[in-house]
This record gives structure tokens, sequence and C-alpha cells, in this order.
């Protein structure tokens, strides 16, 4: 702010509360009329019937009134308000959140600071962090992955052993640092309308599913020429790019004949966001370990 | 002290008495239309499948402005012109002025709620809270607003009494305020017939949101209301206000504060530090000028309290300025940084609007209404005493219900997302708070509903009222009953 803009601010906030001050004091007493005519205890003024009383303030309100003047005198005094003048106490709402987080991370290194090196499989043997991850994943991945990491129409099952990216400790904790990008291109512009029925009848064969075996036919070409590039020649996908397997039966967008050819014909474009500049190291390598047990539950329990 | 020949009755002027008809007719209308939204709106957020009626017109996020806007602008801004119109008139002793400005104020008015309500629900808005509208009716509510503030202050101007009362200093506070405050928040470069952007960005755009919105609550739904204060409490309880000398600081200060104090809205924002405690000082100053007009009212009454037993308009007028104090308490408190920090976005906020939009705005609103319409149609009195009674009760439980509701599930809220686990992790995920939340929103939902049922008793009491033809007319009958005895 510019030495003018400060002195604007200085000056019409202090003309203010003086001119304030000065009313309350200035109509502190009753009229000088009245205190000769005791029994006349009205302004004089009527008004369709009404009169006004000329009682002095309350004296209460009067003293309550002085009291949010002193402590807002006080307050400016010592904290920012007036300007470019910093307060007293040179206060400032970075200060205050610095000194916070620097508090929090002397008062939780200890629990969380042994997981910023430890390895994401030996973490996930633990009951204690996998619980802390828990908290974490509820508070930051469940609005997408669901409460229970199962997942949602266009947000990964995070519960299964079925990866896009991948799912070892490694991978995890990649998607999680960088976030991810699923774009798959729109294919209608290239293999027109009838190609993309044709493709999805072969994609519901792949999966084996009810299809229309000549279609299917056909769309195994189409696939051959257009689809292989990502998914592969047998349409297991390929995980360094995340083009999901499509033989699996494990559907983002669900199975039906129409979101195939939805998917096929316009593309589909979803985003992991990045989550190393919102959560630290060791809180990310927590909800990793978290994510890596989810999906070994099953492992486990057999 | 100067003596004012204004006596009641005998000589009186022939006042415009049509306007203030229409605009009573619609108040009760708009009162129902807004106030069934809102209990829409508050079932939808216990019930979110009723979201589903009729997509994506009856989704929450399109009916929540048309409900604020039905019950700020509809509803009290009828309730305003309608008292406004009434009140400079009697207490100037003067027919109103203006012409054909002031049917262009009303039906000028009518056409801005249809746009409202026709394109809200159609997502066109341009998206600051109490100020959606799009730019072709922020025109025409401009324009209405100037033919708004020239009926009023050229009726002021041909006044017959010396003085300005003091209800016609809060109406003209309001009026000249909100045409500075609507005017420079909606300046905005207009792309198509219905799509705009505002002229500010990022911060700056933040601020003058905030300044606007808390002004329209401070003038639009408090200073004008003190307005009706002013005029309906003494009139109702035929005593005079309690101490001039209230009113003159607590007027100044409560305008000239007012206007400092919309950036608590933005605390713990990228609003600069300074911004922020200048508006949070100003706010707590503002605690003594605000109850002001609470002791003023109330301290009417002093000799007149017998009254409050058998007359329930009274009882709305002193109850609501009850839930004025209350709220106005609140507020400065809630402003304070430490405070904020617990109820910020939370149902708080929402329990503490609706204390004073419930509470202080309606129950005034009503008080004057119950007051008005025997005057108007020349009736002895309202059609049924006791169904103004069961209002009384409707309302005042309502309101109650709601608020307590609030405040529980916003301390609630406020507790449950700052918890820590020793490890340092969140306590609880936010869907854990929507939970406990539930039974506080079924709660609202039926104090709301106790609110509108008090508001359909009131459109029959008034249909009878207005229709009934046995209801005798007086030659004078603004003065409360026991006192013309």
């Amino acid at each position: 702010m510019s030495t003018f803009w400060s002195i604007w601010v200085i000056v019409l906030t202090l003309t203010n509360l003086g001119l304030v001050v000065w009313v309350l004091f200035a109509n502190r007493k009753v009229a000088v009329s009245d205190q000769n005519e005791p029994e006349n205890r009205t302004t004089g003024h009527v008004y369709d019937g009404i009169e006004e009383f000329d009682n002095p303030l309350p004296r209460w309100w009067f003293l309550l009134f002085v009291f949010t003047l002193v402590f807002a005198a006080g307050y400016l005094a010592i904290y920012p308000g007036l300007g470019n003048f910093k307060g007293l106490s040179g206060w400032t709402s970075h200060k205050q959140l610095e000194h916070r987080q620097e508090k929090a991370q002397e008062k939780f290194s200890e629990t969380f600071g042994k997981y910023e090196t430890m390895p994401i499989a030996q973490i996930a043997e633990s009951r204690e962090a996998l619980k802390m991850g828990a908290r974490i994943f509820a508070n930051n991945c469940s609005v997408c992955h669901g409460a229970d990491g199962g997942g949602n129409y266009g947000f990964p099952n995070l519960t299964d052993n079925y990866w896009r990216w991948g799912g070892t400790p490694e991978k995890i904790l990649e998607t999680i640092h960088k976030g991810r990008q699923g774009v798959m291109p729109p294919q209608e512009p290239i293999i027109g309308e009838e190609g993309v029925k044709d493709a999805a009848e072969y994609v519901l064969a792949l999966s084996g599913q009810e299809h229309d075996a000549a279609m299917a036919e056909k769309g195994k070409k189409i696939f051959g020429t257009v689809c292989m590039a990502c998914h592969g020649m047998d349409g297991k996908g390929n995980q360094a790019i995340g083009a999901p397997n499509l033989t699996d039966d494990i559907w983002l967008y669900g199975s039906s004949r129409e979101e195939i050819r939805h998917t096929i014909r316009n593309g589909r474009h979803n985003e992991m966001p990045a989550q190393e500049d919102k959560l630290r190291e060791d809180k990310i390598r927590l909800v990793a370990a978290y994510v890596y047990s989810l999906s070994r539950q099953e492992e486990v329990e057999q | 002290m100067t003596t004012t020949v204004a006596e009641t009755g005998h000589h009186a002027p022939d006042y415009d008495y049509n306007i203030v008809r229409q605009f009573t007719i619609m108040s009760v209308v708009w009162g129902i239309f807004g106030m069934g939204m809102g209990v829409l709106i508050a079932a939808q957020l216990a019930w979110p499948q009723l979201n589903d009626f009729f997509q994506p017109f009856s989704h929450f996020g399109r009916l929540r402005p048309l409900h604020t806007n039905a019950v700020i602008f509809a509803f009290g801004g009828s309730v305003l012109f309608a008292t406004s119109y009434y009140v400079v008139q009697r207490t100037c002793q003067t027919r109103l002025w203006g012409g054909w400005l002031i049917p262009f104020t009303f039906w000028g008015w009518q056409v801005v709620i249809v746009g409202a309500a026709i394109t809200l629900p159609q997502g066109l808005t341009s998206t600051k809270e109490y100020a959606e509208l799009e730019w072709p009716l922020d025109i025409l509510i401009a324009l209405i607003w100037v033919a708004y503030a020239l009926v009023f202050f050229g009726t002021i101007a041909k006044r017959r009494t010396s003085h300005i009362y003091v209800a016609n200093w809060f109406f003209g506070a309001y009026i000249i305020t909100i045409a500075v405050l609507h005017i420079v928040n909606n300046l905005e470069i207009p792309v198509t017939a219905w799509k705009s952007y505002s002229i500010y960005s990022g911060t700056k755009d933040a601020m003058i949101q905030w300044w606007y919105g808390h002004n329209a609550v401070g003038f639009f739904l408090t200073a004008a209301f003190l307005g009706i204060m002013y005029y309906f409490v003494p009139k109702q309880a035929g005593r005079p206000v309690y101490s001039y000398q209230l009113s003159i600081v607590h007027f100044w200060a409560l305008i000239s504060i007012y206007v400092w104090a919309g950036g608590h809205h933005l605390h713990y924002s990228s609003l600069p530090d300074w911004t922020q405690s200048l508006a949070m000082v100003m706010s707590v100053i503002l605690l003594a000028p605000s109850w002001g007009g609470m002791i003023n009212g109330i301290m009417t009454l002093s000799g007149a309290w017998h009254k409050l037993r058998t007359d329930p308009t009274l009882r709305f007028l002193v109850v609501s300025l009850s839930f004025y104090g209350m709220s106005t308490f609140e507020g400065p408190m809630m402003s304070i940084k430490t405070v904020n920090a617990l109820s910020h976005d939370t149902d708080w906020t929402v329990g503490h609007v609706h204390s004073g939009a419930l509470g202080w705005v309606a129950m005034i609103s009503i008080g004057a209404l119950y007051h008005l319409v025997p005057v108007l149609w020349k009736r002895k009195e309202m059609y049924s005493v006791k169904l103004i009674n069961a209002h009384f009760w409707l309302a005042t439980v309502g309101t109650v219900l709601y608020i307590a509701a609030m405040w529980v599930n916003g301390i609630t809220q406020g507790l449950m997302w700052r918890a820590f686990n020793a490890d340092g992790t969140l306590t609880y995920s936010f869907v854990e708070s929507v939970i406990a939340s539930h039974p506080g929103y079924i709660v609202r939902w039926i104090g709301g509903s106790f609110f509108l049922t008090g508001m359909l008793l009131m459109v029959y009491n008034v249909f009878r009222t207005i229709t009934e033809t046995t209801n005798t007319a007086r030659q004078d009958n603004t003065v409360p009953m026991a006192q013309a005895v």
C-alpha cells in the first residue's frame, strides 16, 4: 500500500471514530430546557401522534460503548489495522501460521518422522501406521475414491488388485506424488460411428460379454490398427501409460454397451491430482502404505 | 424546543394508501413464496433425494439464491416499500410526492422479483451472494431505486412538520446506502444478454462483495427495519419513544461504523491483515450502536407492559427486538477472529443470519403488517386476534428451533473440523461432521415449517380482514384500542 493510501485509511478511520466519540459525549446530557421544566420530559416534537422523551443515555449502555471504543484503540495499537502501521506486537497472519506449523512439526515429528524413510511394505506391516494412513485417506482421498476406497463411477477402486498405473509401492507413491492424467482420445473422428459400434462389440467380446459376433469381427480389425497402440495387441493394456486392461471385466465407467461406445466415440479424460505440494512426505508414505495394504487384503485373507 | 403542529385524525392530508396497500399484499404473497422456498431447501439438505424432482432447476444450488432473494428483496423489500411510504407520509403530514414514479417502483419491483424467479432456477447468475441477479435486472433495480429515493426525499422535502422523524432518518440512510452498494458491487461487463463478468477480480472482488453483502444486512435488514420499529412500536404501544438522545447517538454511530465491518466475512483469507483487523474492531464497536435501537424500542414500553398480555401485534414487535438484540450481540462476537476461527463456514453462520432474518426482520415486519392492514382497509381491527396470537407462537417457537439447531450444528462442526488425534491426524473426516449435522437439519426444517405455517395463518387472517364487511370502520384507527378508550 502506498503512503498516500495508508494515510487515507488512517485519516478516515480516526476521523470516523473521533466523530462517533464526539456524538456520544455531546449527547450525554439531556437538553438544557428540560431542566427548567422538569414536568415536561418530551422533546416537544410530535409526529403522527408519536412523541419523544428526552431521557439521558442509559449509563450502562454509555459505559459499554466507551468500553468497546477503548478496546478498539488498544487493538489498533497492538495489531495491524491503521494502514501501513504494523502494530506494536508485529503480529501477522503469516507469522502466526508459521509459528503454529513449527510447533505442530515439532510435536508430531516423533510420531511421523520415522515414516519418511521407512519402506512402504514395512509401513504396511504396522497396525498403528495403517490406522494413521486410514485417517489421512478419509480426509484427503475418500472424496473421490469413497470412504472404503471402493471407488466410484470414474474413480478407480483401490481395494482390488487391478491397477491402471501399477500397484507396486513405488508406482503407488509415484501416483500420489505426481498425480496421473488418464487420456483416452476420441476415436469417432478417425474410425467413424460405424467403426465406434464395431469396436465396442469387440471390446465386449474381449471381456467375455454378450456381443454381436459379426460386428466384433470388424471391430477386431479396427482394434488391431488403432486401439492396440495403447491397449496392446491382446487388449491387456499398458501400465506405463495408464491404458487399462480390457480383458479383465474391471470398468471405470461401467461395462454397458452404451458406456463403451461413449468412451470410444468421445474419449475420456481423467485426472488424479498431485499431492506432493498438499501433503507432507511422511503423510504421503503413510497413505501409500494404506492403499498398498487395501489392495493386498484378499491375499492376506487367503 | 420547537413544537410541531401534527394532530392526528382531524385534518389529516389525503394520504396515498393505494401504493401502501399494493406493497402490503405483495409482502404477504412473497413472504409465503420465499419462506416456502426456504422450507423446501431445508428439506433438501436433510433429505438430499429431494434435489432430484426437476433437475437441474430444482437443485439446491439454484433454489438457494432464489430463497434468499425472495425473502430479502421480495418479502423484506415489499415490507420496506409499504412501511416507508406509509411512515414518511404520516410523520411528514403530507401526501406522497412523485406522480408516476410511485407506481413505477411497485410494478418495477414486481418485474425484478418475477425476473429473479425465472432466471435463477435456470442458473443465470452473476454468482455474487445476495447480488446474483444478472445485469439487465441490476439496471432495472438501479432505476427503481433512484425513483424510490426521489419519491421518499421528495415527500420529506414537502413535509408539513418542522423536524424529520427518526424513522425517516433510518429509511433515508438505507435508501442512499443501498443505491451506492448495489451500483458499486454490480459493476460488470455484459458479454451476452444474460451473462456478465464483474469488473473486479480476486481479493478485491471478494472485499467489494462483502462490503456489499454485510451492508445489505446492515442497511437493508437493520437500519431500514429500525425505521419500521421507530414508527410502529411507539404507535402500537401508544407511548413516546424512550430517548431522543439515544436515537441521535445510535443512528450516527450505526450508519458510519457499519460500512467498515464487511471485511470480517473474510477473516483468515488473502485479504490483507490490516483490513481484517480493522473490520473486526469496527464490528466490536457496532455492539453498542446496535443495542441503542433495541433499548429505545423496548424501553418505549415502560409503562405499557400490560399491553403485551392482550396485544399479540405488540408482542411481535417486542419479541423481534429481543431477537435483534441477541443477533447483534452474536454478530460482533462472531467477528472476533478467534471466535470466527471456530464459527466460519459452519451452520452457526446460518443460525446467526436466521436469528436476524426470522426473529428480527420477519417478526417486526409481521407486527407492522398486522398494524397496517386494518388501517389501510379502514377496519376496526384484524379479523381474528386469536390467529395473530397463534401466528406469534408458531413464529417464536419456529425461530427458536431453527437457531438452536444451527447453534448445535455449527459448534459441533467447528469442533469436529479442528479435532486432532494424538498422532497429529485429523480425528474426523468431513463426512462424519455431515452425519453429525443431520438431526439438526431435520430440526431446522421443522422450525422453518412452523414459521411458514404461521405465515399461512396470516394470509387467511389478512384475507378475511380485507373481505369482511361487518368489521366496521373508525375515523382514525391508527391509535391502539386500549389507548382509544
